[in-house]
């Protein structure tokens, strides 16, 4: 592991009785990157995020943090900050006593009056947890996470559940973060939300790695466009137009998925020059994201 | 910006004032944990019962404790192990046996507090007075006697489901009590219920207070063996509960 590693997983497998929840994962996490962590439900994140996290041993492989160190151990769990999907936290404690009672957990933690002001919870520090919106709480565990100043962040779908300004909220904090230089693993359900924030995509399904690189190179890999059209030409026309592999009905006319939009789109108006309301757009994350998994599967 | 240093005892103290805070601040816990045994003691101890003042505040006082390990511990471990609490806090560097004593040492607090309460209805409105040493005596009998309920309870918060649990420990707790002997005296019971009474750990806890209150005589070291044996099955059973853990998602 050289310096810019801070955790290295080689040959991981697990298994839950009869069901194999990870098989040969191989991943290695650099320094100051925030890697996104995809994958449909019951692909295994949150095991592979237990398992970082020392909640459930290794069975099979080997996990190594900043290091040598083991999952769960003292030092180990001294320099990763979590967030985790369901924190169960005591509702009858307010922000304040929160971040003293998880900042008295390290050596050396952030001032609660900054880490407050940081989560953009003025105001709110003494109000009990429980009284707190949805979009507060998560804030108030962002900071949780935050506040043992931790050399890599493991957030567990940070934005589950809350409306689009507290998404963008804490994505703004994630970002200072990042930009601060902490490392971050971030689960997310959110395409947009990977798209925005990550350096990385890790795309997990039944438990294996189907692809790992920058966003961008994870659209490349699904080399599909997006063509919607209105024309008078039938489905059955469009679907035999070149490159084209998928076809569907959408208000406005037809959505076509092509791997070659240039040759498609011209054969399309050589066979209906009234097509109208053309837009040819480049395969998303998502869509290449469902791409990977349906394939998959 | 600015790190703040946290001394290295802070987080047991922390946990303790955390968990402490949150109990007090739940009214469906500190009400029924503190009124009932309070209440009974008042109707029974000191109303009802001429002379009852004495051997009904080591009866009511044992019941009162043993509740409040029990549901402190039992229904507050199978909670907070469900809603996920527990995983945070073992993810966090939190000292993972703070986690536990801490909510023990709440657990002996909060039954101290009806200790106390009973111990100043007693000196009050029934007029009992003792020693100082006896009154330490009795404090000590109740804190030790509390840390065998909340192993205990420890042991059934880690197998229990939150739902299951205020059920299962409420079936368990008014039995145990009343086959203890400690809401009619285990000497007044038929034979075999007395011989029953006898491998019940309420009894030979509220057998320990009676003998610091001047009530009668113990075996103390019987009692005192077995709560030993009965606690350190519990501790068996909890720690195979706490190990379990690490195989749920």
């Amino acid at each position: 592991m050289n310096k810019q590693t801070i955790a290295v997983i080689e040959d991981l497998e697990h298994r839950y009785r009869d069901q194999q929840a990870l098989a040969g994962i191989r991943l290695e996490f650099g320094r100051g990157l925030v890697t996104a962590l995809l994958g449909p439900n019951g692909a295994g994140k949150t095991t592979l995020i237990h398992l970082l996290l020392g909640l459930i041993p290794v069975q099979r492989g080997r996990i190594g943090l900043f290091g040598d160190q083991r999952p769960g151990s003292d030092r180990a769990r001294a320099r990763i900050g979590v967030m985790l999907q369901r924190s169960g936290v005591q509702d009858n404690l307010t922000v304040a006593e929160l971040i003293d009672l998880f900042g008295s957990f390290h050596v050396v933690c952030e001032s609660t009056a900054e880490l407050v002001a940081e989560a953009g919870l003025e105001g709110l520090e003494a109000r009990r947890f429980g009284r707190l919106s949805g979009g507060q709480q998560q804030r108030v565990l962002f900071a949780l996470a935050c506040v043992g100043r931790p050399d890599w962040l493991i957030l567990d779908e940070p934005t589950s559940g809350l409306d689009p300004v507290a998404r963008r909220a804490l994505w703004a904090a994630i970002g200072a973060r990042r930009a601060a230089g902490t490392s971050i693993l971030l689960c997310t359900h959110y395409l947009d939300e990977a798209q925005q924030l990550a350096d990385r995509v890790v795309v997990l399904n039944c438990g294996r790695v189907l692809a790992d690189g920058a966003p961008d190179a994870i659209r490349r890999q699904v080399a599909r466009d997006r063509i919607r059209v209105r024309t008078v030409l039938s489905a059955d026309a469009l679907a035999a137009l070149p490159a084209v592999e998928q076809v569907g009905v959408i208000d406005s006319g037809h959505e076509l998925m092509s791997s070659n939009a240039t040759a498609s789109v011209r054969a399309l108006l050589a066979a209906d020059p009234t097509a109208d309301r053309l837009e040819v757009a480049p395969t998303d994350l998502e869509t290449a994201f469902l791409h990977l998994t349906e394939n998959a599967a | 910006m600015n790190p703040v240093s946290a001394p290295t005892w802070a987080p047991t103290l922390y946990l303790v004032q955390a968990q402490w805070l949150n109990l007090v601040r739940t009214p469906a816990y500190t009400l029924p944990t503190l009124l009932f045994p309070v209440m009974f003691y008042g109707f029974f101890g000191l109303l009802m019962i001429p002379g009852g003042a004495r051997p009904l505040l080591g009866s009511f006082a044992t019941f009162g404790v043993m509740g409040a390990a029990l549901f402190a511990l039992g229904v507050g471990i199978a909670t907070e192990r469900a809603q996920g609490w527990l995983k945070l806090l073992r993810a966090s560097p939190a000292p993972v046996a703070a986690v536990i004593l801490g909510k023990a040492a709440v657990a002996v607090l909060f039954g101290l507090v009806i200790v106390v309460v009973m111990s100043a209805m007693a000196a009050v409105f029934g007029e009992l007075r003792l020693y100082t040493g006896q009154w330490l005596g009795f404090a000590a009998v109740m804190a030790l006697g509390s840390l065998t309920f909340c192993l205990m309870g420890l042991a059934f918060g880690l197998w229990l489901s939150p739902n299951a649990a205020p059920a299962v420990l409420n079936l368990i707790y008014l039995p145990l009590g009343f086959l203890s002997g400690l809401w009619i005296p285990a000497q007044q019971f038929p034979g075999w219920l007395q011989e029953l009474a006898q491998w019940l750990p309420p009894y030979h806890m509220a057998a320990l207070a009676h003998a610091v209150l001047g009530v009668r005589e113990a075996e103390i070291g019987i009692s005192l063996l077995h709560l030993g044996v009965f606690s350190m099955i519990c501790l068996l059973f909890a720690i195979a509960g706490w190990r379990r853990l690490d195989g749920v998602r």
